[in-house]
């Protein structure tokens, strides 16, 4: 789960990570309250929006005066910002951010990730901030300084010492500052759950301060039950509605460009399904995972939100059941052929555990449209000709 | 022979009474699997499916001898419950929960491997010596016993394999299923090398997915230590790039770790790369003909 920068920004205050004052708005009005109450002189508007690359797509923006913050709060509320991030359709703003200005005097880059490899807590820095850390790793990976942190023994003097002397802070003060704030940061890594935090500019002051001017967060949707501060934070409308509404039913959906709808359990099969009907010449619409609890009527979800599509032609449903019962599949079919009017031709492949009595439930349900697949390779073939055809 | 179980060896179960654990236990037990007992707080002493309970992981295996223990506790007391596995002296736990927070297995696995215990999972099927222990939730029926290894990420693409592989007139020997999460336990390095050194395994599937670096690691000790033929499928190869906000992780594992990658990478040290899991038992008959 990813939060606001402005969400990012709490936790970090709320643990003294150095952020510059800001105020979120939801509307003009509110925004330019808030400016106000920070007093200027100077102050940023920045859009609010799951996504990075906001300043190059026109959602970051420097007022001068109320009135410019007026200005420019009507110009970012309610646009539609693209960045590399959000695809071509772009993100609806609906919240603002005002804050203060900051006195930069350089900028530099700083996150927090797990390490898959190495399995532990990794901070990342360099001295390259504000600019597309893909393309440093890419260009200049000696410009990035890694320093893996075992939680076992978590955040020791020696981690400040390598990471204040990779990015050449030679100033005591400084060596102190950037220490305290990365031992913070560590820390809310930690007992928050996170699963990355990006600060991309962190920049250093006039006076020697180092302070978080934008805030990535994401979050181990696994530890949300947790962390219900957290858990609070989620904004639905950052999301696919599809994506959400399908969660809620224990099914895990995202909708591709392609003609066939498919039903599949477990994620490795699901994916391996659509690279087969791939590899046939057809596209599958969408990446749909019943899960392991599947029944009746999470089926018939299933093939609601799959024909909510209009470019879907035929739907595979291809099940291999382990704890998943294919009868349970099967009667999930029936019952959503009645419920919704299932207007396009149904692949079925069942195969493992209790496939012989889903059969004959499919067989005495005598259903228009049903075509069965003997294997995978059977029922994508027929998926694909039967989409071909439609 | 086989890897890592058998019809000997002696298995608990942690999470033995709730409903997950009752179900699949019994299950197990059904198919041949050695359960010698399981473990629930607060119900020791009590008889469950005809086996002790005890109420720590110590107590069950002072008592009972086992080596193994099968994890189906909540997602929330899963990284508990693998570090008193690992303190009480058991071998090898197999992780079924799906669920448990990252950061959890982060110390769990740390603390696992101090102590010197395998883990396999979290969020997998399990693993199974066909016709011996089925150590899982995997349909077992499908398992016939033969020569074939079977290694993957994915827990339904590992019954398609095996299916496959069985319906071509051979039979697995071992099937692993090591799990999608962040954070997991054996992986195809550690794996690898027992089907290897394994003398009725004579060919193996490996199944990957996107994400990470474990194929692409795999394939450089497949290159330096693997004799035996092996058939991959990794899937993802039209899944979309992924829609996370942050990209500081892609930087950490390296490249993208796309399917295209470590099908190329796979493929450059002699391994036979099918495009879709429904060429995974032709595969291996063809490499398994040219072999006889």
């Amino acid at each position: 789960m990813n939060v606001h920068e402005y969400q990012a920004k709490q936790i970090f205050a709320k643990y003294g990570v150095p952020t510059p004052k800001g105020i979120m708005a939801e509307s003009v009005d509110a925004a330019v309250e808030a400016a106000k109450e920070l007093g200027g002189p100077i102050w940023v508007v920045k859009a609010q929006i799951h996504a990075g690359g906001r300043g190059l797509g026109g959602g970051v923006k420097l007022a001068k005066s109320l009135e410019e913050v007026r200005e420019l709060s009507d110009e970012i509320l309610g646009m539609t910002l693209v960045t590399h991030q959000t695809g071509p359709e772009g993100k609806l703003v609906q919240k603002l951010y005002i804050e203060d200005g900051a006195d930069i005097k350089d900028e530099f880059y700083l996150s927090v990730v797990l390490d898959r490899k190495l399995e532990m807590p990794l901070i990342m820095a360099s001295t390259e901030g504000g600019m597309n850390i893909e393309d440093v790793a890419e260009n200049t990976p000696e410009k990035i300084i890694t320093v893996p942190v075992d939680p076992a023994i978590g955040f020791q003097g020696f981690h400040g010492r390598e990471l204040a002397f990779g990015l050449g802070i030679t100033d005591k003060a400084e060596q102190k500052n950037i220490i305290s704030f990365a031992q913070k940061l560590f820390k809310l890594y930690m007992e928050n759950d996170a699963e990355m935090i990006e600060i991309n500019p962190l920049v250093r002051t006039g006076s020697g301060e180092f302070l978080a001017l934008d805030g990535k967060m994401g979050f181990d949707n696994s530890a949300l039950g947790r962390q219900p501060e957290i858990a609070a934070m989620r904004d639905l409308s950052e999301e696919d509605a599809d994506e959400v509404e399908a969660a809620k039913y224990g099914l895990s959906y995202v909708a591709l460009d392609g003609e066939i709808g498919c039903m599949v359990n477990g994620a490795g099969l699901a994916m391996g399904t659509m690279d087969t009907i791939n590899h046939m010449g057809g596209t599958p619409a969408n990446f749909l995972d019943v899960g392991g609890s599947a029944n009746a009527e999470t089926v018939a979800k299933g093939f609601e939100i799959i024909l909510k599509n209009p470019n879907v032609k035929a739907i595979f449903v291809n099940i291999f059941g382990g704890i998943v019962r294919c009868d349970r599949i099967a009667n999930g079919i029936i019952e959503a052929t009645k419920i919704t009017d299932v207007n396009v031709p149904v692949i079925v492949r069942l195969d493992g555990t209790n496939a012989a009595e889903a059969a004959e439930i499919l067989k005495g349900a005598n259903i228009a449209n049903l075509i069965v697949g003997d294997d995978l390779g059977d029922g994508a073939a027929k998926a694909v000709e039967a989409a071909a055809k439609a | 022979m086989s890897i890592l179980v058998n019809k000997d060896s002696k298995v608990i179960v942690q999470g033995f009474t709730g409903k997950e654990g009752t179900f699949h236990a019994e299950q197990c037990i059904a198919y041949g699997t050695n359960i010698v007992g399981g473990v629930t707080p607060n119900k020791g002493g009590q008889e469950h499916l005809g086996q002790p309970v005890f109420n720590t992981v110590s107590e069950a295996v002072k008592a009972t001898g086992a080596t193994v223990s099968m994890i189906f506790v909540p997602p929330a007391f899963v990284g508990d419950a693998v570090m008193e596995a690992a303190e009480a002296g058991i071998e090898l736990a197999v992780i079924i929960t799906e669920g448990a927070p990252v950061k959890d297995m982060q110390m769990a696995k740390a603390h696992a491997t101090k102590h010197g215990m395998m883990t396999i999972g979290p969020n997998c099927p399990g693993v199974i010596t066909a016709e011996e222990c089925k150590i899982g939730i995997m349909p077992g029926m499908i398992f016939k016993k033969g020569n074939v290894g079977l290694i993957s990420k994915s827990g339904t693409l590992t019954y398609e394999g095996a299916n496959q592989v069985c319906n071509e007139g051979y039979g697995i020997t071992t099937a692993v299923g090591i799990g999608g999460d962040p954070i997991i336990g054996l992986s195809y390095k550690q794996i690898l090398p027992m089907f290897e050194a394994d003398p009725e395994t004579e060919a193996i599937v490996m199944i990957g997915e996107i994400g990470g670096d474990l194929e692409i690691q795999a394939a450089k000790l497949i290159k330096e230590q693997i004799t035996k033929p092996v058939v991959a499928f990794i899937a993802g190869q039209t899944a979309p790039k992924g829609k996370t906000m942050g990209h500081a992780g892609a930087i950490v594992s390296g490249s993208a770790g796309t399917a295209a990658e470590k099908m190329a990478a796979l493929e450059a040290v002699g391994v036979k790369v099918v495009v879709s899991p429904a060429e995974i038992g032709k595969a291996i008959k063809e490499v398994l003909s040219k072999k006889a």
